[in-house]
């Protein structure tokens, strides 16, 4: 608090800015920054629309312990899959979000090493995300297995079967990747907090609170050689997550790629699945902070730039996507494969025909107006821009792995896919807990790193006084 | 340049074991001097001049991290990359050497003659590993390394240091440094135009 008796020297005052918008605006220094973030969490009144939002998730969340209570009773078999389509929406609600958590790891560690400073107000907010969409796509595939509580018999562990897991699989690597991919979200995310833990600690009036941040920051008390060895941790960790957070999407797509099936069997998955992956990932960043920053009045510290940026993100990804889309209707016909060329025309004119065309309007028409600065500007348009990507990346998965089954070889074994109720409670009830673990974390946890907008000030503070 | 020995409660013993010679002047000992500032410039500047001026045994203390700051309280080098490198080595090592060996010699498979040793499709499972192992080692090693966690340390008994971790600066001067004198280290640090210059208890 004690930043109002400051004194002539105007070192600390961060106002001017050469760039036309800014990554911070307003009057703020050190201390004001401080306030205002750890404020949110420690003295201000939890607003309404906090008790709203997580009411919601939290009944979402009951819905799905529901839903997973009588799948556990019954079996799959409540579910819509079946052979000939046997992932159905297990697998398309996993690779949906996962791919959402994708966006996370590219803000905290792709911009960091890329220098991008307004990566800075978004960083944390995207890294909790990552960590809730990770927990959320986990528990798909472990559902899906049929007896969930022997999922930890893919883990190679010494038993008295003496069975190993099948290390030339797919979906063996992807139980790699996403844990690993789990756990170094979590590091990485609990990494960025020490810091302002300890002023969360500093700056709690209740005992308990105290205790609580204390035990959390582990006695970190701002030293300088702690400084060095913790920047050098950090940059060592971002070094890491960047191909981290490639392998992962790429072994998802490794799931499909290195199968036989047609529609499936390419060489253009990976890089496209990445892509994607980052599109879906900014555009929930997108529709989540943009009712937060207007809640909180955060105005100052996640700016217009902010949002214009990811915005252009979205463009971009949204752009290899579509060219992805492209590349895999030109091999169907390039690669005169009549049972790819099947499954490119059943797409477009098969009976998921109204899904492809939404899907093609929801990802590559409807973000084109990205292009226009006036619509990267208005705040509204941006918003409902990413819900429509977000529908749109769920789609292209439900098309990818329905169209691709439905379909096959055999003329005799095709059949047709749709969800059950229990499908749609179970993939609304894991929206649930992603909504309920953000808006906790909102609730007990800094969501804007206080201790890297204090050091954005200091490297845009004027050249002393 | 090593790592420094991490400063704490065992100091103490130091401090009893140089008594012997020195006895007159540590009665009472204390933890050492901490001088407050405003702004990271005046502490970078305040942590050379000390630098000049002979001291050794000191710390910085700031809410966020300052370039070369390290520097000037005598610290150079930490041993964090050699470490995670090591770590994401035996990683790798761990990775593949778990699938040779279980593919190989636990329970091979023959499926229509293929290697047995299919390395490709092993590297996924490699290369997840490297990155656990090299990342865990990475978290581990920086928060071992600081000597964390450490509930207690004497600076958090210096007054207002709560604002470390806020808005203020801090310079502290240990009573270990050998040219460390209560009285001309006080006048050394109220030179430096600090806010406030206290006495930090052990």
């Amino acid at each position: 608090m004690a930043t109002v008796e400051q004194p002539k020297s105007n070192a600390a005052k961060a106002t001017e800015y050469e760039h036309p918008a800014p990554v911070l605006r307003g009057e703020h220094d050190y201390g004001s920054v401080t306030d205002k973030i750890s404020g949110i969490v420690l003295t201000r009144h939890t607003p309404r629309s906090w008790f709203l939002a997580f009411g919601v998730g939290f009944l979402l969340l009951m819905m799905f312990l529901t839903a997973v209570t009588y799948l556990l009773f019954v079996g799959t078999g409540i579910w819509g899959i079946n052979v000939p389509v046997a992932w159905g929406f297990a697998i398309i609600n996993f690779v949906w979000w996962i791919g959402i958590g994708h966006a996370g790891t590219l803000i905290s560690a792709i911009l960091l090493l890329m220098r991008q400073e307004w990566r800075t107000s978004i960083n944390r907010f995207a890294e909790a995300m990552t960590l809730f969409a990770v927990a959320c796509a986990g528990l798909f595939p472990v559902l899906h297995m049929g007896r969930p509580w022997l999922a930890y018999w893919m883990l190679p562990y010494p038993n008295t079967m003496n069975l190993w897991p099948q290390f030339r699989s797919p979906l063996i690597w992807d139980v790699f990747a996403v844990s690993t991919y789990g756990t170094v979200s979590f590091m990485f995310w609990f990494v960025g907090l020490i810091p302002d833990f300890a002023t969360m600690r500093d700056k709690a009036q209740h005992p308990a609170l105290r205790m609580f941040y204390g035990l959390l920051a582990m006695g970190w008390r701002g030293s300088a050689v702690h400084w060095h060895r913790y920047e050098t941790a950090y940059l060592l960790l971002a070094g890491l997550a960047t191909p981290l957070v490639v392998s992962v999407h790429t072994v998802v797509s490794f799931d499909f790629a290195v199968s036989v099936i047609p529609g499936w069997h390419t060489t253009v998955f990976p890089p496209y699945f990445v892509a994607g992956a980052i599109y879906s990932g900014f555009a929930m960043v997108l529709t989540l902070v943009i009712p937060i920053r207007a809640i909180y009045g955060l105005e100052d510290i996640i700016t217009v730039r902010h949002l214009r940026n990811m915005a252009k993100v979205m463009l971009a990804t949204g752009l290899i996507v579509a060219y992805g889309y492209l590349m895999e209707i030109f091999m169907s016909w390039y690669g005169a494969n009549s049972y790819e060329q099947f499954v490119t025309r059943n797409r477009m004119l098969g009976p998921y025909a109204p899904v492809f065309w939404s899907l093609i309007l929801c990802n590559i028409l409807v973000p084109q107006l990205l292009w226009s600065r006036r619509v990267r500007d208005n705040v509204a348009v941006l918003f409902v821009i990413a819900v429509v990507v977000n529908i749109g990346m769920w789609l292209e998965r439900y098309v990818i792995v329905v169209t691709s089954l439905h379909r096959d070889y055999l003329p005799s074994s095709w059949g047709m896919y749709g969800g059950t109720i229990w499908d749609y409670m179970t993939f609304a009830g894991t929206i649930g807990l992603f909504l309920s673990l953000l808006y906790l974390f909102i609730r007990v946890l800094p969501m804007i790193s206080i201790f890297e907008v204090r050091h954005l000030i200091s490297t845009h503070k004027k050249p002393a006084e | 340049m090593d790592e420094r020995p991490l400063t704490g409660p065992g100091e103490t013993t130091a401090v009893v074991g140089h008594r012997a010679s020195a006895a007159t002047r540590i009665e009472p000992r204390i933890y050492g001097l901490m001088a407050e500032f405003e702004t990271p410039d005046q502490l970078l500047r305040a942590a050379r001049a000390a630098r000049e001026a002979g001291y050794r045994t000191m710390d910085a203390f700031s809410p966020f991290p300052i370039e070369g700051l390290h520097e000037e309280v005598g610290f150079h080098r930490t041993r964090l990359p050699a470490i995670v490198l090591i770590a994401g080595t035996v990683g790798a090592l761990t990775g593949f050497g778990l699938q040779y060996w279980v593919s190989k010699i636990s329970y091979p498979l023959n499926i229509g003659g293929r290697p047995l040793n299919s390395w490709p499709s092993f590297i996924p499972v490699t290369f997840e590993m490297t990155i656990l192992f090299a990342a865990l080692s990475a978290v581990i090693g920086m928060i071992v390394l600081n000597g964390l966690p450490m509930p207690y340390h004497p600076v958090f008994g210096a007054p207002r240091f709560a604002q470390a971790s806020q808005d203020r600066f801090f310079l502290a001067i240990e009573a270990e440094d050998p040219k460390f004198d209560r009285e001309e280290t006080k006048a050394f640090l109220e030179s430096l135009n600090p806010s406030a210059v206290s006495e930090v208890d052990l």
